[in-house]
């Protein structure tokens, strides 16, 4: 059985991503210590160059390649973009928050080229060996990067607990994967979805149950979520922003192709389960953000908050606002959350703090900063004319369409509460004085980011046609 | 009636060392007793006809990983280990949510209707698994290889001193 080469050609964006991994290695090797950041810019224009591959393939007609081990669909294409842009702006904000705490930079753009190739293959697995394989792929780079900082306690305890949390997730997953293997005798998704219907009952469930922890583990939905504060708080910043957007897009990739292709065709109904949990972890994750004086727990809590909402969208898939609600959300959620954790690393590099009260006056240091956090801080609450709101609008929409209202209506009070938490840093930046002077803008790179970022999150709210079109094209080729 | 009482054999010599594996004090006993539980599988391989699964389970845990665990307790922990608390205050928790997701375990594989039917094995399976490797799992093969070289620098990089 050869591979045809059409096969070969749908998969030019991994091997670029793959190759640029390598070609930066290398780089990393030659280059004298003091010019690591060579590697950085490199690996900035190597994404830069991957994102025409992919944008080329937005109109090509779904299909599986690779003896139907990998898809390539409009579903796949949009993850893919989200790992790819997120990919760069991450690497742009770490070129300065790395100097002084660690002696391995050049790694930490490999590591994190490699991780955005993980998530490109997670969001186009359709195949439960790739897609564990995948997932321990941008799982294994995620540890690394969160225990960076050897010299940091508590960089040391995130590394360590997201490995403990993981590998015990990873486990209780491809167990869940090897029961479902064993009721329908396939290992493919589109295959699977032919024999689900005639599996046998209640160890399919169980089957499905713990797929759901190891990708809930991946999205930090509750209750499996009890290791993001703690490893976003100690993971050097640039990477808590990577796991909140990248890994938990990815997360929700896997989540839904597993869900939707494999399991929907089945009697299982997995929909009220993740309904009830949907409500459970946006609750839970906005009333404990309430109390949170570090910038980095709060942004935590507020994303497992955010898993909450995302999973509201994987509920009331059905009609035609779930599933582009949820991508238009996650491609919002995604520039707004990492603006919001590019400004905690742009103030904890000049003030050497995350708590929140050491943000006091930062409207008098830093106009523009303070001015694009409250920004990001409306559209993570939802208010118009942020991208927050389209998303929080589409899911919204989606969940009355879908006869979840109790589930809508939990999800408004909740941004209600949310409001609380997010206003209160723009009360402390604009309202409360600033204890001592100096200004407190950032370095070319993040400022840059930081740019991309608030026009992202602008421009997805002001015009949002194009991109209501791109992810009704992503939605609509997931059905295949 | 014999493979029923081999595969009792064989879990037993299986699970009973894997008990001591993650109570006993000592961590290099620990180590020592993943031998048996190695053993165990690979008796369990065998009895499916999976020889050369088998034959790999026994190289690479039974032999290389053990040897590299014992490696990693001595490097780090001047030989013996002893001093390593492999346990703490919440032994009684865990011990009660193990059993409890053993039961639902046990509950449900019982009540469920498994598919059986008669299948038809390969004459020779290491053949079967290589030709599987480069046709229809092509793709896992290469991003295995992905895997294990970030695992490397990941390593390298934990395991660095800092200049």
């Amino acid at each position: 059985m050869p591979i045809p080469i059409e096969d070969l050609w749908s998969l030019v964006p991994e091997f670029w991503l793959a190759a640029l991994g390598l070609l930066l290695v290398l780089l990393d090797l030659f280059l004298p210590g003091d010019r690591k950041r060579l590697v950085g810019w490199a690996a900035v224009v190597g994404l830069l160059l991957v994102l025409m591959p992919i944008l080329g393939m937005l109109g090509t007609p779904a299909r599986t390649v690779f003896f139907n081990t990998y898809a390539v669909d409009g579903f796949a294409v949009f993850f893919k973009i989200i790992a790819v842009v997120a990919t760069i702006l991450v690497i742009l904000s770490t070129m300065d928050a790395l100097r002084g705490h660690t002696s391995f930079e050049g790694e930490m753009y490999v590591l994190l080229t490699f991780a955005a190739l993980g998530v490109c293959l997670m969001a186009a697995s359709a195949d439960l060996i790739l897609l564990a394989l995948s997932i321990e792929f941008v799982s294994l780079s995620s540890y690394v990067m969160a225990g960076y900082f050897k010299s940091d306690l508590r960089s040391n305890e995130a590394g360590i607990k997201y490995f403990l949390f993981g590998a015990a997730s990873s486990a209780v997953m491809i167990y869940g994967f090897s029961i479902l293997y064993g009721l329908t005798g396939e290992t493919n998704l589109y295959a699977i979805a032919d024999r689900v219907r005639t599996a046998p009952q209640p160890a399919l469930v169980l089957a499905v149950g713990m797929a759901l922890a190891g990708l809930g583990f991946k999205v930090s939905m509750v209750p499996f979520h009890q290791w993001t504060p703690d490893v976003y708080e100690g993971a050097p910043t640039p990477v808590a922003a990577f796991l909140a957007v990248a890994s938990k897009a990815a997360g929700f990739a896997a989540l839904v192709r597993f869900l939707m292709v494999a399991i929907e065709p089945g009697p299982v109904d997995w929909v009220a389960p993740i309904a009830g949990l949907s409500a459970v972890s946006m609750t839970l994750g906005n009333l404990l953000a309430l109390p949170q004086r570090n910038i980095k727990r709060m942004l935590a809590y507020s994303s497992i908050s955010h898993a909450g909402f995302l999973l509201m969208g994987v509920a009331a898939h059905r009609g035609d606002f779930g599933a582009p609600g949820l991508l238009i959300y996650l491609l919002a959620y995604t520039f707004t959350n990492l603006g919001a954790f590019f400004v905690a690393i742009a103030v904890g590099g000049r003030l050497g703090s995350d708590e929140i009260p050491s943000y006091a006056g930062l409207a008098q240091r830093s106009a523009g900063l303070a001015a694009v956090m409250a920004l990001f801080m409306l559209s993570l609450t939802g208010i118009p004319p942020t991208g927050g709101f389209l998303g929080k609008f589409y899911i919204f929409g989606a969940a009355v369409n879908n006869g979840l209202l109790w589930l809508a209506v939990v999800a408004v009070i909740n941004s209600v509460v949310a409001l609380y938490y997010y206003v209160n840093v723009i009360r402390v930046m604009y309202l409360l004085p600033a204890p001592s002077g100096g200004s407190a803008s950032g370095p070319v790179p993040l400022r840059l980011a930081l740019g991309v970022a608030a026009l992202g999150t602008l421009v997805i709210g002001i015009f949002p046609q194009p991109f209501v079109t791109l992810v009704g094209a992503a939605a609509m080729l997931l059905r295949m | 009636m014999g493979t029923l009482a081999a595969f009792f054999i064989l879990s037993a010599v299986t699970l009973i060392p894997a008990v001591v594996v993650v109570t006993s004090k000592n961590i290099v006993r620990s180590a020592l007793a993943l031998v048996p539980t190695f053993f165990g599988i690979t008796g369990l391989y065998i009895l499916l006809r999976a020889e050369f699964v088998a034959g790999i389970q026994v190289l690479i845990y039974a032999g290389a990983i053990t040897v590299l665990i014992l490696f990693v307790i001595m490097l780090t922990e001047g030989g013996t280990g002893i001093r390593i608390r492999q346990v703490n205050e919440q032994v009684p928790v865990g011990a009660l949510a193990s059993a409890v997701l053993a039961a639902l375990l046990i509950w449900v594989f019982l009540r469920t209707p498994w598919p059986q039917g008669p299948g038809a094995l390969p004459e020779y399976t290491a053949a079967q698994i290589g030709t599987t490797l480069l046709s229809s799992m092509v793709l896992v093969f290469e991003v295995t290889s992905l895997v294990l070289l970030i695992s490397l620098i990941g390593a390298i990089i934990i395991a660095r001193r800092e200049r």
